[in-house]
């Protein structure tokens, strides 16, 4: 059994606590006391039936407001794999939340409603996920019940969505009908749509093919923390601890030190649980070197031949979610890798209109949930990768120094971003 | 139970575990002043195994913290000293009744004596004592609406208090934990596991757990739906008879609060099955402490709770 992470983009409106509802439900991961709860609290509204929403939307005032205004985590597992979803508010406000939501997610679904077809917020969602990088969107279309079930509204949608999908950087993209409401091919198969021949949702989910989806052909190993026990039986230890970000790793390979340059050779992989005669992302492991030179926090090993860009000049997709706006000649801090670097932002080269992925040039700044290019200068060297080749040392978050909070992240640009 | 890694893929134990690793050597890399809350509950045994791989062969170099309401059960307190013994982590017991004695809380009256809401001022008041600048919770996303929501690296202000909409973007492995002096973060390594993945990783890795999650005879009274333990800190009233049944505890708190089930779940096996059959949650199950609204937790968490 392994692990699928996964967002759900869209708004109530589209059905998205529904869905998410019922495959918690029919899952059996929804439990009965949860249920009590969820129906105590529509009655005490009002409502005259059980709103599957207040299962997700677990804040005071989101259940003041009937928004989902935060990233809810929600766990389900069948026989055939453990599912976190992240479940991601759809409005424009919230954009930063979804981006959060979507940053590690192995697939993403869109909800798209039958009875509206695409729209604005549809195509901002299907932006946002290509740009993050998500490998997989399944695109439910939603509420085929109300418009009868009707083949021709079903393909409309989805050759509106694969034109538009066509200028965004390449994900798998799946189109499944179906009615949260009532079922249809969320869990079981619709006998109302025998024209679809495609599984139900969760078979997808359960199906998906993920594990190419890391990168396993760059050895990225951004080291974490030095251990050095300094006493005792192990006096004379010295591991670098850290995550696979890329590639793989064994004992005897050759490995190339950034930022010192120097290669050596790898003596041994540790855990607790005894030496690992291969290592791969995402695994959290010790490695031994066989030369003593110096190791820190914030360096990376590598292959001689396959190093990553050590850059100070950064060429990156900003999502901006500071309260006040980003400037050119801001200075901010850049957390990458386990390397964390102040920079100052030289220019802001376009601002991207997440609707018509038009690029509006002379903009003077960035406003929260806006998306932009942006040319960053560190103030030392970052070891990276394009987003697209690698989501670990191709992604970067920005921190305000004044408030502390953070207040962007950033994709170092490669192929992940729509062409000039 | 078989959970073994096939042609570069994690099983989901085995993820969840580097996830957290990560998390754990994350704080100690970049904070001062860590400390890790242990309780001898289950998921805070699971967060001290998790930190001593985290940093093996090194010792875990922090200290371990409990805050002790006085209404613990005595089987779990000894666990607690053993197992940190065992370890050798530095143990810090933060005493609710010290912060009684000092007139900082007073004892809540009624039918819920429950010293859990006065658990926050005894953390805090410990947090400043020892300047802990990050402290690990074993809470999970599974267990409640308001924790769903919450970050693996929480922002605590000056005032330890959680402020759920003003809370730090989260994005790949990447966590701020930029503050500054007085303020802290609470960090959750734990928080994608569930119940069930909780068990499952005792299971596999063969840790030794409380005696009172396992099920055993005990002398119990009814109160309000819930079967509570008879103990010298409540008294029965007149239509609450005690009497003794086959119980265990799915999850550890005081005595005062923390329901039994009739269960004869005897070991983490049986218990595993137990979990995956029933319908009702832990804490909806087995909490006094969270039935005091909808939004309970949040509220607690907002004051700085765990």
């Amino acid at each position: 059994m392994d692990i699928l992470r996964f967002a759900t983009a869209g708004s109530v409106d589209d059905g998205k606590s529904t869905l998410v509802g019922r495959l918690l439900y029919d899952s059996k991961s929804i439990f009965q006391d949860q249920l009590d709860a969820v129906e105590r609290a529509s009655l005490a509204r009002g409502d005259d039936r059980i709103d599957l929403a207040l299962l997700t939307d677990g804040l005071r005032a989101e259940r003041e407001q009937g928004i989902t205004i935060n990233v809810a985590y929600r766990y389900f597992a069948t026989p055939k794999r453990k599912f976190i979803i992240a479940d991601t508010p759809g409005h424009l406000q919230y954009t930063r939340n979804m981006v959060t939501g979507a940053a590690t997610a192995d697939l993403a679904i869109v909800l798209v409603d039958a009875t509206k077809g695409l729209t604005d917020q549809s195509r901002r969602h299907a932006v946002l996920l290509g740009l993050l990088g998500v490998p997989h969107i399944v695109v439910c279309v939603n509420k085929m019940d109300l418009v009868g079930y009707s083949r021709e509204v079903f393909e409309r949608i989805t050759a509106e969505f694969t034109a538009f999908a066509a200028k965004l950087p390449t994900s798998h993209v799946t189109f499944v009908p179906i009615s949260a409401l009532h079922g249809d091919n969320v869990v079981t198969r619709s006998p109302e749509m025998p024209w679809y021949e495609g599984g139900p949702l969760l078979h997808l989910l359960e199906t998906v093919h993920i594990a190419s989806d890391r990168n396993l052909v760059d050895l990225r190993f951004p080291v974490q923390y030095a251990i050095r026990p300094r006493s005792g039986a192990h006096r004379d230890y010295r591991g670098y601890a850290g995550q696979l970000a890329g590639g793989t790793l064994r004992p005897g390979d050759e490995v190339l030190h950034l930022p010192s340059g120097i290669t050596t050779r790898v003596a041994g992989i540790d855990t607790m649980d005894g030496p690992l005669a291969e290592a791969f992302p995402p695994m959290s492991v010790t490695v031994r070197l066989a030369d003593d030179i110096d190791v820190s926090r914030g360096d990376m090993l590598c292959r001689p031949h396959n190093a990553p860009a050590a850059v100070q000049d950064l060429d990156l997709m900003v999502c901006w979610m500071g309260e006040r706006p980003m400037r050119t000649g801001a200075t901010l801090l850049v957390k990458h890798t386990t390397r964390t670097a102040r920079a100052l932002v030289r220019d802001l080269r376009y601002r991207l209109d997440v609707h018509t992925l038009h690029r509006e040039r002379g903009v003077g700044e960035l406003r929260r949930n806006e998306i932009g290019r942006v040319r960053l200068r560190a103030a030392r060297p970052l070891f990276c990768d394009p987003y697209s080749r690698n989501r670990l040392t191709g992604g970067l978050i920005l921190i305000d120094e004044a408030s502390n909070q953070t207040v962007g992240a950033g994709m170092i640009t490669g192929s992940a971003v729509p062409v000039e | 139970m078989t959970e073994m890694a096939t042609g570069y893929q994690l099983s989901h134990l085995e993820a969840l575990e580097s996830e957290a690793i990560h998390i754990v050597r994350e704080v100690a890399a970049e904070f001062e002043r860590p400390a890790l809350l242990f309780s001898g509950g289950k998921d805070s045994i699971v967060m001290l195994r998790i930190a001593e791989k985290a940093f093996w062969p090194a010792p875990i170099p922090f200290p371990a913290v409990h805050v002790d309401t006085g209404h613990n059960f005595p089987e779990v307190l000894a666990y607690r000293d053993r197992r940190a013994a065992e370890i050798g982590v530095r143990l810090i017991v933060a005493s609710v009744q010290a912060s009684i004695d000092a007139g900082r809380v007073s004892e809540p009256g009624g039918r819920w004596p429950s010293r859990n809401r006065l658990q926050t001022t005894t953390l805090l008041d410990a947090i400043a004592e020892h300047r802990f600048d990050a402290v690990f919770g074993g809470a999970r996303r599974d267990e409640d609406k308001a924790r769903a929501k919450e970050r693996i690296f929480s922002f605590r202000d000056e005032f330890g208090q959680w402020d759920p909409k003003n809370q730090r973007p989260e994005l790949w492995n990447l966590f701020n934990t930029r503050i500054r002096p007085g303020e802290h973060i609470r960090v959750f390594p734990l928080s994608n596991w569930t119940e069930l993945d909780v068990w499952r990783y005792i299971a596999r890795e063969g840790l030794e757990v409380p005696s009172i999650y396992f099920a055993h005879r005990r002398r119990v009274f009814e109160r309000d739906g819930m079967l509570l333990a008879e103990n010298p800190y409540l008294t029965p009233g007149p239509n609450e008879p005690v009497y003794e049944a086959t119980v265990r505890f799915r999850t550890v708190g005081d005595m005062t609060c923390t329901g039994a089930i009739s269960s004869t779940a005897g070991d983490v096996e049986s218990v595993i099955k137990e979990i995956a059959a029933t319908r009702i949650t832990e804490r909806g199950a087995t909490r006094a402490d969270d039935r005091a609204g909808e939004a309970a937790m949040e509220d607690r968490k907002r004051e700085g709770y765990f």
